[in-house]
This record gives structure tokens, C-alpha cells and sequence, in this order.
């Protein structure tokens, strides 16, 4: 186990490091002086040149990426006009939002983290709940409407569901406050509130999929010699279904689910842009826009670590959950 | 729980398990009659679509009733389980009636050391039972059917056990609660023949000692040979002979039985002589010929055997009951003109 | 002279914790229009043996040569002829036809692969192997699930027998029929190699089956070959003890009701990765002595044991 854990950390810094180095080359092949668009207004060649140099845009390209990767180990010393000594993990100073990465990234992240996580859960509940649900009804009513309620989640686009969330449940029926960030810490109920329009317009599209997921997974286990095992033992169908037939289902689903929150973590731009709430994916858009390299250099980066740190996760679940995985 | 009173300990009178399915109605059983005593073992021999695996699913009452329609009687212990509450069966399986099946790695969940799986067929009859005391009893278990360092094995995990072990570990699941009938699915299709050996002798042992009945399923001839008393040799859903292994195997009555023992290669007699096979393929189950299931394959099929279907009737013993429209004495001069 | 000659076969595969030597120095000849029996319990080595004669798997120690030529390790351009003479027909009949062909384009294949043009054309070629194996000639355009297990067992057959090989391996090739088939078709192999003057290496762990099948019989245990020798010798006077066991482990019926004599091996069947020493039989074996497990028996008379049986001995 402890083989299998460095190994991957190894593989995963690779993968970072890989990353890394490829958005920070793409970022030069964008046919656009990244100075320019940082001061619109009033700024003169002299200006732009001073500007210029303070970033270091005019090193080499290898010496860039090495002060900036020394920045995120140690700290590097980024100059007056971007705030002087910058402590580690140093990510630059965004001139769009006149402020350093980091603190920005403080204020978004928890954003994007509050909006994906609970619904994550909830679409997880809810997904494999109305599979296991159908699989179990299999044929009846339920089950058609289960699969009727998955399609409607799959095809709709999630601007729509929001939209109409908002309509009703904010504008029509006022029982929910217009969507806005409020931190757990300082207001548990307003943090609720402001964003559980989100986490069910989301968990609506999302449990579609794993639903249906669930439904075959379970169905085909359902049909497991060890299933039948259990059954001619004498054990309560509760029990047989509970703890013989989900966990074999699951494993499947945990991957999927490990893929989609660490992908949903990187930004949900479309959920964020239609609630009118600035997380990470609003923000990373914004960089882009604005040509703000060290924004999207870290917006990218902590992307790629969510979504490795997540397949990693996942692994080790599928480690815990499987025995086999384990020892082989 | 062992019913005062002696006759058979498992009775079943004209089983028939019905399928709809797309395609039409599936009559996998369809009257099928045996019972089978304590301390005894009865052979069921079929071939693929000849119903025997559904047939023990159904006396443990394992099929879906609403896939599967059930009649007939089959009585445990004197109990009539066909239309019996869902919770009222549920008790006697794994307790009085236990099953174990022909490959043990898919039928052990992977998941759960075998220790836990045993356990847990103890704890569920034994409501009372501590987790040391189901532990206890599953590596005394363990122990009984040969499986070497039982404490070891007990947290190991199915794919960790080689065939063999794991086919014991079955057993021991099966056996844990003393069960007075024990089902036995294909139990050595899976395993070399060496340890096939080990298997078959070890559920002789179990039974002298239990005195448990036995139902052994298989496809085997030779298996059936060595370990049944009785015989009952089904085809399309229906039994075509039933009798002593002794009867059914060295004077049978029936062109299938016949078919079955000709064509199987043996380790004796001439090796150069070509097998002597059943033409055709075995039925389908949705359409299954009329009158004699068997007409199609049979040399011996008259025009009758295309119209009715042979009834179950005693041959040259009472015990020994034959399914075929050739009269008694045409079947024995047939068959001793084929030896 | 033989049809195919296998000196110091060997096959070892690295996995997790060491070395699986699953195939671990193989002797046998075959002749033209001979058959051989390779048979033995899981892990044996049969089956790995088998994939290597037709070089699906490469041998890492030893020699195969057929007919005068070293194929051992052939490149694909060089065996591409020779795979006329070498063809293999495997166990599973439900896995072995692509079910998205017809069974027609199924037995075409080797002739088109190869680029064979039989006088007559592709099709009646094919018409004619179909009936060969006794199927119906019209079936050619139908699919694999619209037949039954021994049919398409029967196709795999007609498939092996396009290019008119010399030597046929077969893996197993009614293991998965029902028991009814079974003969069916092991009759249909018999004749076939009779009138086609066709070699075979038959693989099977169903012994009574290569009975009716093979003229000389190999047994192997755990990647060597214990035994080996004409049928009715080994299967009347069988010298190893694992023969022996083996025999006298088979349930059959004419043995109903004598329960004296069997031979009751105990244990499991060890696996290849750490093979025990000197005999390897020796941990499930009666007669074993101090010598078994330093030295190795050599294969000498067509036995591999200190201590075989005496010949003539029941």
C-alpha cells in the first residue's frame, strides 16, 4: 500500500509538472501582448516597457518559469508595484484585480468548494438512490419514472434549471434569498440558503447520469452468483441488497464520481455565471479575458490538482472497497 | 429443527416452475416428482435445458415469483414451502436446507474474507450468537472440511483460496447449521479432477456424519456413480427415468439414459470403436417438441412418441420409474442388443 | 522422420513475486498422421504448451521443429507459410467466432488472409468445409448465436481445416459441450483425422476423451512431462504415480459400487511460481523418499520418477 501511494504521488507530480510547464508555454502562444491589455487607459510605450521588465516578460522563457516555480516553493520577491516580497506559495500578482493570486484565490475558492461539494452529495444520494430504487422496481411504475426523471435531468441545460429555480423559488415564491456567498463559518443558514438553488439545479443534472449508471450497475450485480449466494443462505433481502449487492455495484460509480467532482472543481463557470456568483470558474474566465497569465497559470494549476488529487481518491476507495485491487 | 416422524426428509409431487418470457412460455420443470431421505443421496443427471438447476432453485424457493409461477408440492421436513410466505422460507434456507454452487469464486462474494461470509450464514439463524462465537464456529467449520491453518484462512479473501479450498469453504458456509438437506450444484464441474476426488469423498464423509440428505446435480455420469443411491435423469424439464443408481446406470430403461452411457468416453472397454452419440441438440425450452420431448433424438421414436407425451410408469421394479411409450419388454431386448 | 520435434520446451512468465514456470522443458515428437494426447490438471502447462507450437505465444528456452525447420522464433513473415500446416482450434465456441461475421466469411478467412485461391473459388471451398464437418452447406450466411455450441464448435473445425494443415492443436475443443455433443463431435475429429491423414496435439484434461482420440499420450505435471507413451500403455499400465492418481481419481461408471483401490492424493495442485524441488510431484506423492526432493527425475523410458511402477504391474 505504501508502494502503491508513492508511486502515484510521483506519477501525480509529474502530472502537475507537466501541466504546468504546457500552460505556461500556451500562454505565449496567444498572439496578444500580455502587457497591453494590463493597463488599457493611460499607458505610454515607456510605461508598457517599465511594466515589462517588472514582470520579467523579457527573460527568457525558461527563466521565467523557474522564478515562477521557485515562487510557489519558496517565495520570490516580485517588486513594488505588485507588493513587494511575496511569500510562499507565491502565484504572482494579478494586475487585473490589483491584488496578489493568492488572496484572490482566497476568496474564490471557498466559493467554488461550497458550491460543488453539497452538491456532489446530493447528486450522489439522490443518483444512486433512484437507481437502486429502479433496478429493485425493475419494470413498474417507478422505475419508468426514475428513468423519466434521468432523461429530463440529462438533456436539460443547466442555465434553463437555474433560470427557472430562480423564477420560482426567489422571484415567484420568495422563499429563497437572490443567490449570493456567504461563509459557512460566519452564517451556516444564509450559506445554505444563498446557494441551495445552486446545488439543485446541479444535483438535478448530475443524478440523471448516476442514476442510470446505478440502475444497470445494480441490475447486473443483482444477477451475481454471489448474489444468489447470499440469497440461499437465508438472509433478509434488506441485507442482501444493502451489503452484498451495493458494494459491488458501487465501484463503478465511485470512479465516475471522482472524475466529475474533481472536474467540477475546477470551476463550474455556467452554475457560477448563472447565479450571478464569482467562484473560481467565473474568475479563471475573467483571467483569460483579460490576459492576466499569473490568474490563469493558477487557475489551471489548481484545476489539474483537483482533478489528480480526486483520481487519487479514487484509487484508494477502490483500494478499500475491493480487496483485490489491494493485493495484487 | 428436525421434524419428529420418519419418511423422507425433502418430498417433491409434481413440481412445475412456468417462465413467461418474450418469446413465449418457458415450462423449464414440468412434473417433476422425487424425494430423498436422510442420510441419502439422489443424483440428478440433465443436460443444459433439461431443468435441473431450476428444479433445487426451487425447492429452496429461490425463484422470483413474479418471473417464475411455481405449483406443485414440495414439502421439507412435511412442510409445503410452494405458497409459503417469503419470510417463512427464508428461515429454513441456510438452516434446514442449504445450497452450494458450481463455481465457488463467483458465488463467494469477493469483497468479504470467507470468515466473515461463514459467520454470517451462522449469525443470521442464530440471533443470539456472539461475533466470537460465529468465529469460533466458522474456523471449527473450516477445520472439518480440510482446510489446513483455518484460523489463517478464515480472513483471507475468496481469490486468495486455491479451487479446491474454496469449494470446501462452500461447504462449510453450507453446513455450518446442520442443515438436513444439502443441495449440490455442478459442485466439482469447476475443479481438476484430483481435487473433484477430494470433494466427492469429503461430502461422503459430511453425510455419514450429519446424516444429512443429498442432492447432488450434475452432468457427470461417472460423478453421479460414485456417490448417489438414487438416479433420476431429467430431459426437457421432465424425468425420463428415475431409480436406483443401480438400476438406472447398469439395466436402463430409457433411450436417453442409454444415449448418456454410450456416448461418454470411458476409461475401459474398445478405444478404437466410435462413440456412439445421441444425434440432434439438446431442446429448446420454448419449443419443445411435442408429445415425447426426446422423439427427435430417439433411433426408437414411433409415431406416438410424436403426439404423447410418455407417462412416468414402474418398470422392472417398483422404484424404478421409466418415461417412454416402447413397451417393457422391446426396451430390455433393445438394449441388451446395443451391449 | 517426425512431423513436429519440441526439445527443452519452456515458457516462463514474470509476475508479481517471482518467476511462473508454467512450461518448464518439454520432449515429444509427433508423426505425420499421429495423434498426440497432452494432459493434466490446471497449471499444468498444457495449454501454454499448446499456444506455443502455433507460436501465439513465444517459448523463452527451447526448440520446435517442424518438419526439419527450426520455427522456434520465426518471424511473422517466415511463419506466415507455415501457418497452413499448423492449425489450432480452441475451447470456448462461444468466444472463438466473431459474432459479427457470417459464418461463411468466418471459415474464408485464413483462405483470404492468405491469399489462397482454391480451384473452384473461395465460396464452394467454404461450402465444401462446411459439409465436411457436417453442416449444412446453405448456412453460409448465417451468424454464430443462430447455432447451437457444438455447430459452432463444428464451424472452429471447419476454420482449422481451410488451408489443409498437416498438424491440428487443438486446446480443449469439447471441454464446453454438453455431454451429448461431446461425442458428436469427437466422433467428427476421429474421422476427419483418419481420412485427411491429419496430426493432431490434443489438449484436454478429460482423460477417458483422449482415450478415444490419441494414439500416444503425454502426461505433464506442473510444466514437465511425467509420463509418456502408447495409449493402452499408460492407460493399462501406468508407471508415474500422478498416472496413476489421475486414473484412479476419475469417477466412472463401470466402477460403480467398488469404492477399494482409489488412490487419494492429497493437497492441492501447487502452483508453477515456486515449483517444489527436485520431483515436483513429490509433496502429494505416496512413494516419496529423501531423492525426490534433490534430484529431478529425468524423462528415461518415458517416465519421470525414482521410483516408477514396475512394468507390468496393475
Amino acid at each position: 500500500m505504501v508502494r502503491f501511494l508513492i508511486k502515484r504521488l510521483l506519477s501525480v507530480s509529474l502530472t502537475l509538472f507537466a501541466v504546468s510547464v504546457v500552460s505556461f508555454l500556451m500562454f505565449f502562444a496567444l498572439p496578444r501582448d500580455p502587457v497591453t491589455g494590463m493597463c488599457p487607459k493611460n499607458c505610454n510605450a515607456e510605461r508598457l516597457e517599465r511594466v515589462r521588465q517588472e514582470l520579467g516578460l523579457n527573460d527568457p522563457k525558461v527563466e521565467q518559469y523557474a522564478a515562477y516555480m521557485k515562487g510557489i516553493f519558496v517565495g520570490r520577491d516580485l517588486g513594488s508595484a505588485q507588493g513587494g516580497k511575496c511569500e510562499a506559495p507565491c502565484l504572482g500578482y494579478s494586475y487585473v484585480n490589483s491584488e496578489a493570486v493568492t488572496d484572490t484565490l482566497g476568496r474564490v475558492l471557498p466559493v467554488t468548494l461550497s458550491i460543488v461539494i453539497p452538491a456532489a452529495i446530493l447528486w450522489l444520494l439522490l443518483g444512486v438512490g433512484l437507481g437502486m430504487l429502479s433496478a429493485l422496481r425493475r419494470g413498474t411504475l417507478i422505475d419508468r419514472l426514475a428513468i423519466g426523471f434521468s432523461l429530463t435531468g440529462a438533456s436539460m441545460q443547466l442555465y434553463f434549471v437555474g433560470a427557472l429555480l430562480l423564477l420560482i423559488f426567489t422571484y415567484q415564491l420568495k422563499i429563497v434569498p437572490v443567490p449570493h456567498y456567504t461563509s459557512i463559518l460566519d452564517n451556516p443558514l444564509d450559506w445554505a440558503s444563498g446557494l441551495v438553488l445552486a446545488w439543485i439545479a446541479l444535483a438535478f443534472l448530475f443524478s440523471a447520469i448516476y442514476a442510470r449508471l446505478a440502475r444497470a450497475q445494480m441490475l447486473e450485480t443483482l444477477s451475481e452468483d454471489f448474489v444468489r449466494t447470499a440469497r440461499a443462505k437465508g438472509l433478509a433481502k434488506r441485507t442482501v441488497y444493502g451489503r452484498h449487492a451495493l458494494r459491488a455495484a458501487i465501484t463503478p460509480l465511485v470512479t465516475i464520481a471522482g472524475l466529475d467532482v474533481g472536474a467540477a472543481l475546477g470551476g463550474t463557470v455556467i452554475t457560477e455565471t448563472t447565479f450571478g456568483i464569482q467562484g473560481l470558474g467565473r474568475t479563471a474566465v475573467y483571467a483569460v479575458r483579460g490576459g492576466d497569465l499569473p490568474m490563469i497559470m493558477a487557475t489551471v494549476l489548481i484545476a489539474a490538482v483537483f482533478v489528480v488529487i480526486a483520481n487519487l481518491v479514487v484509487d484508494l476507495l477502490y483500494a478499500a472497497i475491493d480487496p483485490r485491487v489491494r493485493l495484487s | 429443527m428436525r421434524p419428529v416422524g420418519d419418511g423422507p426428509y425433502l418430498q417433491v409431487r409434481d413440481l412445475r416452475v412456468r417462465f413467461d418470457t418474450e418469446d413465449g412460455v418457458v415450462r423449464a420443470v414440468d412434473g417433476v416428482s422425487f424425494s430423498v431421505e436422510r442420510g441419502k443421496t439422489l443424483g440428478i443427471v440433465g443436460e443444459s435445458g433439461s431443468g435441473k438447476s431450476v428444479t433445487s432453485l426451487a425447492v429452496l424457493g429461490l425463484h422470483d415469483p413474479k418471473r417464475a409461477q411455481v405449483t406443485g408440492e414440495i414439502l421439507v421436513g412435511g412442510r409445503d414451502i410452494v405458497g409459503l410466505a417469503e419470510e417463512e422460507v427464508r428461515r429454513l434456507r441456510g438452516r434446514d436446507m442449504a445450497m452450494i454452487f458450481q463455481d465457488p469464486l463467483s458465488a463467494l462474494h469477493p469483497y468479504y474474507t470467507v470468515g466473515r461470509q461463514i459467520a454470517e450464514a451462522y449469525r443470521v439463524h442464530h440471533s443470539g450468537a456472539t461475533r466470537r462465537e460465529a468465529r469460533q464456529r466458522t474456523v471449527e467449520m473450516l477445520g472439518r472440511v480440510g482446510i489446513p491453518q483455518p484460523e489463517r484462512r478464515a480472513d483471507q479473501y475468496p481469490h486468495e483460496f486455491s479451487g479446491g479450498m474454496r469449494q470446501r469453504a462452500m461447504i462449510a458456509m453450507a453446513l455450518i447449521n446442520d442443515p438436513d438437506l444439502l443441495i449440490a450444484d455442478e459442485p466439482t464441474t469447476a475443479l481438476d479432477v484430483t481435487v473433484q476426488a477430494q470433494i466427492l469423498d469429503l461430502l461422503g464423509d459430511l453425510q455419514d456424519e450429519f446424516d444429512s440428505a443429498i442432492i447432488l446435480i450434475t452432468h457427470d455420469l461417472g460423478v453421479v456413480s460414485q456417490v448417489a443411491d438414487e438416479v433420476l435423469v431429467m430431459y426437457g424439464g421432465r424425468v425420463a427415468e428415475h431409480g436406483s443408481a443401480q438400476r438406472v446406470l447398469r439395466q436402463p430403461q430409457h433411450p436417453y439414459t442409454w444415449g448418456l452411457l454410450s456416448s461418454v468416453p470411458s476409461l475401459h472397454g474398445d478405444a478404437d470403436a466410435d462413440l456412439v452419440p445421441i444425434r440432434g441438440n439438446p431442446p429448446s425450452l420454448i419449443n419443445l417438441p411435442p408429445g415425447c420431448a426426446f422423439h427427435p433424438r430417439c433411433p426408437h421414436a414411433t409415431d406416438r412418441s410424436r403426439v404423447d407425451v410418455p407417462e412416468l410408469l414402474p418398470a422392472d421394479e417398483p422404484s424404478h420409474l421409466v418415461a417412454c411409450h416402447l413397451p417393457e419388454p422391446d426396451r430390455l431386448r433393445l438394449y441388451q442388443e446395443a451391449r | 522422420m517426425s512431423l513436429l520435434a519440441v526439445e527443452g520446451l519452456t515458457k516462463h512468465f514474470t509476475a508479481r513475486g517471482g518467476v511462473v514456470r508454467a512450461v518448464d522443458g518439454l520432449d515429444f515428437t509427433v508423426r505425420a498422421g499421429q495423434t498426440l494426447g497432452l494432459v493434466g490438471e490446471s497449471g499444468c502447462g498444457k495449454t501454454t504448451t499448446g499456444r506455443m507450437l502455433v507460436r501465439l505465444l513465444e517459448p523463452t528456452g527451447g526448440r520446435i521443429v517442424f518438419e526439419d525447420r527450426d520455427i522456434t522464433h520465426l518471424g511473422r513473415r517466415a511463419m506466415r507459410p507455415l501457418r497452413q500446416d499448423l492449425q489450432i482450434i480452441f475451447q470456448d465456441p462461444y468466444a472463438t467466432l466473431n459474432p459479427r461475421h457470417t459464418v461463411g466469411r468466418i471459415v474464408a478467412m485464413p483462405l483470404t488472409v492468405n491469399g489462397t485461391r482454391p480451384p473452384g473459388g473461395v465460396k464452394k471451398r467454404v461450402q465444401e468445409l462446411l459439409e465436411l464437418v457436417g453442416l449444412n452447406p446453405e448456412h453460409y450466411n448465417r451468424y454464430p448465436h443462430e447455432f447451437s455450441g457444438g455447430q459452432r464448435q463444428r464451424v472452429g473445425i471447419a476454420r482449422a481445416l481451410a488451408l489443409r494443415p498437416k498438424l491440428i492443436v487443438a486446446d480443449e475443443p469439447v471441454s464446453a459441450l454438453d455431454v451429448s455433443i461431446q461425442a458428436q463431435v469427437i466422433n467428427l475429429l476421429r474421422q476427419l483425422q483418419r481420412d485427411l491423414g491429419l496430426a493432431f496435439v490434443f489438449i484436454a484434461h478429460d482423460l477417458a476423451v483422449v482415450r478415444h482420440f490419441c494414439q500416444r499420450v503425454a502426461v505433464m505435471y506442473l510444466g514437465r512431462i511425467v509420463e509418456i507413451g502408447e495409449r493402452d500403455e499408460i492407460y493399462e499400465r501406468p508407471r508415474h504415480p500422478y498416472t496413476r492418481a489421475l486414473l484412479s481419481a476419475i469417477p466412472d461408471v463401470a466402477k460403480l459400487g467398488q469404492s477399494e483401490g482409489r488412490i487419494r492424493l492429497t493437497g492441492d495442485v501447487p502452483t508453477p511460481m515456486n515449483p517444489p524441488s527436485g520431483c515436483r510431484f513429490r509433496t502429494r506423492c505416496w512413494k516419496a523418499q529423501d531423492i525426490c526432493a534433490t534430484e529431478e527425475p529425468p524423462l528415461t523410458a518415458g517416465v519421470a520418477c525414482h521410483f516408477p511402477e514396475p512394468e507390468g504391474a496393475p
